[in-house]
């Protein structure tokens, strides 16, 4: 079959064009965008490693009984584990996830070889001087180096290439948008995940102007050129890169969902608009939220705080849970149609479990919304926030939210990534099955564990909490129970880099055939597609799964206002 | 023949990823940014005791 766009010179299928056939899928791949998505997604699994070696160590000085580090390694492997997990990682698997997202969906080639190659040097030099920077010991400025803590110029100028290379991999998403749209190489609206990463783009637009108007005059300061920036406006400007660029994570995140939620079921969309808005939502309001961390800062009004952090940012409170519903709904609705009816959750045990991908995303949608978003709201409220402010209670709700969600989405995704796009199928099959599994129940541990220990007053940040002799045995009970779970997390971590590394070095080619099937739903025999299209009562299951959901963001949230009027009882 | 029909407002936001560019930076650089700076502007400076 010859297309109508077999004639654009820009498109994929035109004769001549640098792509490829994909035997899997019956997709064209762009050759370009494959080698720039192998660099950056070979790089991201790379920090991944260094983050996860920083992590275990980490955990075991928390932990008290363990206490392994001495005090200035623990500060300095907190600021590397915080770059290289929340910034390198995430960054690089973002990159390769906008190059997929803007060239094989639309059938369109990379606008520019020359600029992603710029892009990549820039990140990995400045990756690789911030981790050196950090290594040397001249950097003990933990991930935010707030002011007036001072780096060497080094790892400044190590995190404006990077914000400045992943920019420059953004220009070159959006330019590959426009002339895809110019040349008409697809017809319609762009598919829903190049959507979702659309909005991910346009986050990170903001997100690293941020980093610049913060990152060039503390560079400028630390080179002794100019005066030191205010340390409350660099805490404001600083936010809106650290926090904003978590929500560039959720919408590659949530992206990543629909996207192994089709591969592994079959599922489409309940409503392509409701989701498309959900993300336009994302778009406009998410990025309201870095007021959070301002909560207790006392140059900023409280207008300005329960503005940004309540009212508008409900709104993107409001798409998560819009996501956090079509996802499964569209999952229970594809299953229900293979002839899965039986009561409620009949369909849920014939879901696809064997395949790693399909239970990574299913526990990144579960620890996600039911442990990082409620905990999320909750903190984000200003009156709670006195209560939680710098406790672990914080750290243990962004482990539910950018490991437990964000990474073990991204890691999910890679079972499919490394089959169709390096076409190599994966070794060890058995324990790949069981790697999201242990995963997402260590960091299950490590996040309850800090939350619980949080709770108790136990800081964030904070090497030794024996000397102040307010802690008691439950304390340390849960930075134990975290600590078990980082031994379980970590090991899953390593065991994705080796199955990763392994299958890139020993994993059967699969040119010319489809890649070996991890397990998808079957329809059951004899069912007719589309039987159940009229029957509005389709998603039954999910809807029961929502309302246990809200009932116990409830009474989490309400706990919580209790738990503030124990604080400062009013007689 | 049929005339043109105008899409749906929503419909043409989504498809025009120029003006979600502009309005994704423009509304947190306003709420968040410009009145967070304003805001820290304003504080005066401790003086001494
Ligand atoms: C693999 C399992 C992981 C474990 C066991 C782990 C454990 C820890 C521990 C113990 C801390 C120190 C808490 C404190 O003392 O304040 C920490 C901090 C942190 N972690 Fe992880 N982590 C893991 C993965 C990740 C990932 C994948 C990310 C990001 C994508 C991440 C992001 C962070 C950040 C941003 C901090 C705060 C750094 C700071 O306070 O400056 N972690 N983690
Ligand atoms: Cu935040």
């Amino acid at each position: 079959m010859t297309s109508l766009t077999a004639t654009i010179p820009t498109a994929l299928d035109a004769p001549g064009a640098q792509s490829r056939h994909c035997d899997t899928t019956g997709l064209k791949v762009c050759l370009s965008s494959q080698s720039f998505i192998k660099l950056s997604a070979v790089s991201a699994v790379v920090f991944l490693l260094l983050g996860g070696i920083a992590a275990i160590l980490l955990a075991l000085t928390r932990w008290q009984a363990v206490h392994l580090l001495p005090v200035d390694w623990f500060y300095r492997i907190l600021t590397f584990h915080g770059l290289n997990m929340l910034i390198f990682w995430i960054l690089f698997f973002e990159v390769a996830i906008l190059y997929f997202a803007c060239t094989i969906p639309l059938n369109a080639r990379l606008f520019s070889r020359k600029i992603a190659w710029a892009a990549f040097a820039m990140m990995l030099t400045g990756a690789v001087m911030v981790d050196v920077t950090i290594l040397v010991g001249r950097a003990d400025v933990l991930m935010t180096s707030y002011l007036p803590l001072l780096a060497h110029p080094a790892f400044y100028l190590g995190i404006i290439l990077v914000a400045v290379g992943t920019l420059t991999a953004v220009f070159n998403f959006f330019a590959t948008l426009y002339i895809a749209k110019r040349d008409r190489t697809y017809e319609g609206s762009v598919p829903l995940v190049t959507f979702g990463a659309l909005a991910a783009a346009i986050i990170a637009v903001v997100t690293l102007l941020h980093g610049a108007i913060v990152m060039i005059p503390t560079f400028t300061y630390s080179m002794g050129w100019t005066p030191q920036p205010d340390p409350m406006w660099y805490r404001m400007i600083w936010w809106g890169l650290g926090h904003q660029s978590q929500q560039v994570n959720v919408c590659a995140m949530v992206a990543v969902w629909y996207l192994v939620g089709h591969l592994a079921t079959g599922a489409k969309p309940v409503n392509e608009t409701v989701c498309r808005g959900a993300f336009l939502l994302y778009i406009l309001f998410i990025n309201l939220a870095s007021a959070h961390h301002l909560l207790v800062d006392p140059a900023v009004g409280a207008s300005w705080k329960i503005w940004n952090t309540s009212y508008a940012m409900y709104l993107a409170v409001l798409a998560s849970m819009i996501h956090g519903f079509t996802v499964p709904a569209s999952i229970e609705m594809a299953m229900r149609d293979k002839g899965y009816v039986k009561g409620l959750f009949g369909w849920v045990t014939a879901l696809p479990w064997r395949n790693p991908a399909f239970s990574a995303v299913v526990l990144s949608v579960v620890i996600f919304g039911f442990i990082g978003g409620i905990t999320g709201v909750t903190l984000g409220t200003q009156q709670i926030n006195i209560i939680a402010h710098n406790t672990l209670r914080i750290t243990g709700h962004f482990h539910a939210t950018v490991v437990g969600g964000t990474t073990l989405a991204f890691m999910g995704l890679a079972y499919y990534v490394i089959p169709l796009i390096f076409r190599r199928d994966f070794v060890w099959r058995g324990a790949a099955r069981l790697q999201p599994w242990l995963f997402g129940g260590g960091i299950l541990m490590v996040s309850l564990g800090m939350s619980f220990a949080g709770s108790l007053g136990v800081p964030r940040r904070d090497y030794d909490i024996e000397p102040s002799g307010a802690f008691g045995p439950a304390s340390h009970l849960f930075l134990g129970i975290m600590g078990v779970g980082a031994v379980v997390a970590v090991t899953a971590l390593l065991l994705f880099c080796f199955l990763c590394v392994g299958t890139l070095l020993f994993g059967e080619r699969n040119s010319g055939r489809a890649m070996a099937e991890w397990g998808a739903a079957q329809r059951l025999p004899g069912v007719r597609e589309g039987l159940l299209d009229h029957d509005h009562w389709a998603m039954k299951g999910t809807i029961a799964l929502t309302a246990v959901f809200l009932a116990s963001f409830a009474v989490y949230y309400f706990a919580n206002w209790k738990a503030l009027a124990d604080v400062w009882p009013v007689q | 023949m049929t005339p043109p029909t105008q899409e749906p407002f929503l419909k043409r936001l989504m498809d025009n990823p120029w003006l979600l560019l502009v309005l994704g930076v423009a509304i947190p650089m306003l709420s968040y940014t410009a009145w967070g700076w304003v805001e820290i502007l304003l504080v005066k400076p401790a003086t001494l005791p």
